[in-house]
């Protein structure tokens, strides 16, 4: 039997030959959510299907933040994609942490990376957006 | 006056800073009992209290309260709304008016945060440094998600909301510089105010040499973290004609009282929306007073950081939309201009003791309609607005007019 050998940093990022993520929409409205409503919060439906969430989109806003909680760690770009009418919040990575790089409006894709092995073997994957 | 109407009859502010000798309790029993002074009561004549105390909700400070300065057995409503606390206290006392409950409230917010260091954020999902990847929580993340998923803390998160402003704006000038010129404002309005826990003038190299906490807000762009409690005493306009003359002619009009939460919109699961909450509160407000922002003599908003002053321009309707920039740039907004904003400071230099906040605003507006703010008066005031946000999210806004007794 063979074992698991990545997990996604978050379950709405699904990994593979394709990496993308993934969003909760309400059949009702459109709305769409990363993690698990009881009814939607725009027009109360109960009902919701998955679908796939654009893999480039462009930085809607951004902040470098350079001063965080002990742990994270400093400096990064964090960001609002608009990935084709989602909003996705996200660091933007392979990029110079500053305002000479990070543009407003500017196109970005999805990119994965190795968040390490833990004692099982298992790789933990993060995402980002990337200018593109 | 009217019977229908509700009055601030007393307000108080402490000073903002530093207060290592006084615990919460103390603070706030300062406000209160300065607030029943100026309005002339005392304890006796309360007939209901709402009190915040954000950092120990679950303590019943309302009642500790009570124990130093007078059990009456009224009702106590302890409230906790992030930083519309102190306007969600003040609220909850106008309705009780309202509703015929009561014909008098006491309303106080307090906070001790001198010391604290970045608020919010950090937290979010498993440990980094568990030798098993679990998934945990609504996301199921195997790691800890701010800093590797964008940013929740408030410095980020208020940084982005001032961008996402100008990137839907089309704005093409310098962005850190932009902001940086408010807060320059702010700290030089601060020269006025001997309440405010900081008051030195910045100028515009130290305000951007400063240390950088999230681009494009350096620390002097923050609201300062302090300590602080405000207090008000509230009462119907029927109960106001039976009181002296002189009670009458310093009591405020509340000619609006409202507060809101963040309606949906497409984009608030990942960025909270200070912006359409407040916009329905300040439509709400201005249709309630039957004012109009162009009657406003002065605003105290809620600059929590320099990007967010930006927006609520916008927000409030102190310009045309997509008018932010333009209004800071002619200069409006300064204690000179056609609307003066956060002439007390702002949250930038005055401080922010969380549910304290939303009461001395109100206490500084009060201040200037009853023509007594001293080197800071805007001169003949007589109508003014005070906003907070608590993210999460709620919006208080009160509109407030000089007595005309
Ligand atoms: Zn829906």
């Amino acid at each position: 039997m063979a074992t698991k050998t990545q997990i996604p940093i978050v379950d709405y990022l699904v990994l593979g030959d394709d990496p993308h993520l993934e969003a909760t929409e309400c059949t009702s409205c459109g709305a769409r959510y990363f993690d698990r409503r009881n009814a939607c919060a725009s027009c109360f439906g109960t009902d919701f299907t998955t679908v796939d969430v654009p893999t480039e989109g462009t930085l809607r806003s951004f902040t470098i933040v350079t001063f965080a909680a002990p742990g994270v760690p400093v400096p990064f770009v964090a960001g609002i994609v608009d990935a084709g009418g989602t909003s996705v919040r996200t660091n933007i990575i392979n990029v110079e942490p500053d305002d000479e790089h990070v543009k407003l409006g500017m196109p970005v894709r999805l990119a994965t990376y190795s968040l390490g092995t833990d004692d099982d073997g298992v790789e933990a994957i993060g995402f980002g957006y990337e200018p593109c | 006056m009217s019977s229908d109407d509700i009055y601030i009859l007393g307000i108080h502010m402490t000073k903002f800073g530093k207060h290592p000798d006084s615990d919460v309790v103390d603070l706030g029993a300062e406000a209160a009992m300065a607030a029943l002074a100026d309005a002339g009561v005392t304890m006796a004549d309360m007939g209901i209290l709402a009190a915040g105390n954000l950092m120990n909700a679950s303590a019943g400070f309302g009642q500790q309260l009570q124990k130093q300065i007078g059990q009456t057995g009224i009702p106590v409503f302890n409230v906790a709304n992030a930083c519309a606390t102190g306007a969600t206290a003040l609220r909850t006392a106008i309705m009780a008016i309202k509703a015929g409950e009561c014909d008098m409230g006491l309303a106080v917010g307090v906070e001790k945060l001198a010391g604290a260091g970045l608020l919010g954020g950090g937290g979010g999902g498993g440990k980094s440094d568990e030798h098993k990847w679990e998934p945990s929580g609504r996301f199921g993340a195997v790691a800890g998600v701010d800093g590797r998923i964008g940013t929740a803390a408030m410095p980020g998160t208020f940084a982005q909301v001032g961008m996402e402003y100008l990137h839907e704006n089309d704005y093409s000038g310098e962005a850190f510089e932009l902001f940086a010129r408010i807060s320059v404002k702010n700290h030089k309005h601060s020269t006025l105010n001997p309440l405010a826990a900081y008051t030195k003038e910045m100028s515009l190299e130290q305000v951007m040499g400063d240390v950088m906490i999230a681009y494009p807000n350096t620390r002097p762009m923050c609201s300062a973290n302090c300590d602080g409690g405000a207090a008000a005493v509230v009462v119907s306009g029927a109960k106001l004609k039976t009181l002296s003359k002189e009670q009458q002619r310093r009591a405020v009009k509340v000619s609006a009282s409202v507060l809101t939460s963040d309606p949906w919109q497409e984009a608030c699961q990942v960025l909270p929306d200070v912006n359409t909450l407040t916009r329905m509160a300040a439509e709400q407000a201005y249709e309630q007073a039957g004012v109009s922002p162009e009657d406003l003599d002065l605003v105290e908003l809620h600059d929590c950081f320099a990007t967010a002053e930006l927006v609520h321009y916008d927000n409030l309707m102190l310009c045309e939309p997509g008018g932010a920039v333009d209004l800071f740039e002619s200069g409006a907004t300064w204690r000179d201009g056609s609307t003066p904003v956060n002439v007390s400071g702002g949250l930038e230099s005055k401080g922010h003791p969380i549910s304290a906040t939303g009461i001395a605003n109100i206490w500084e507006v009060c201040h200037h309609l009853r023509g007594e703010a001293g080197d800071r008066q805007i001169e003949g005031a007589k109508v003014g607005l005070a906003h907070v946000i608590g993210l999460g999210s709620a919006c208080g806004v009160h509109i407030l007019e000089s007595s005309a007794a």
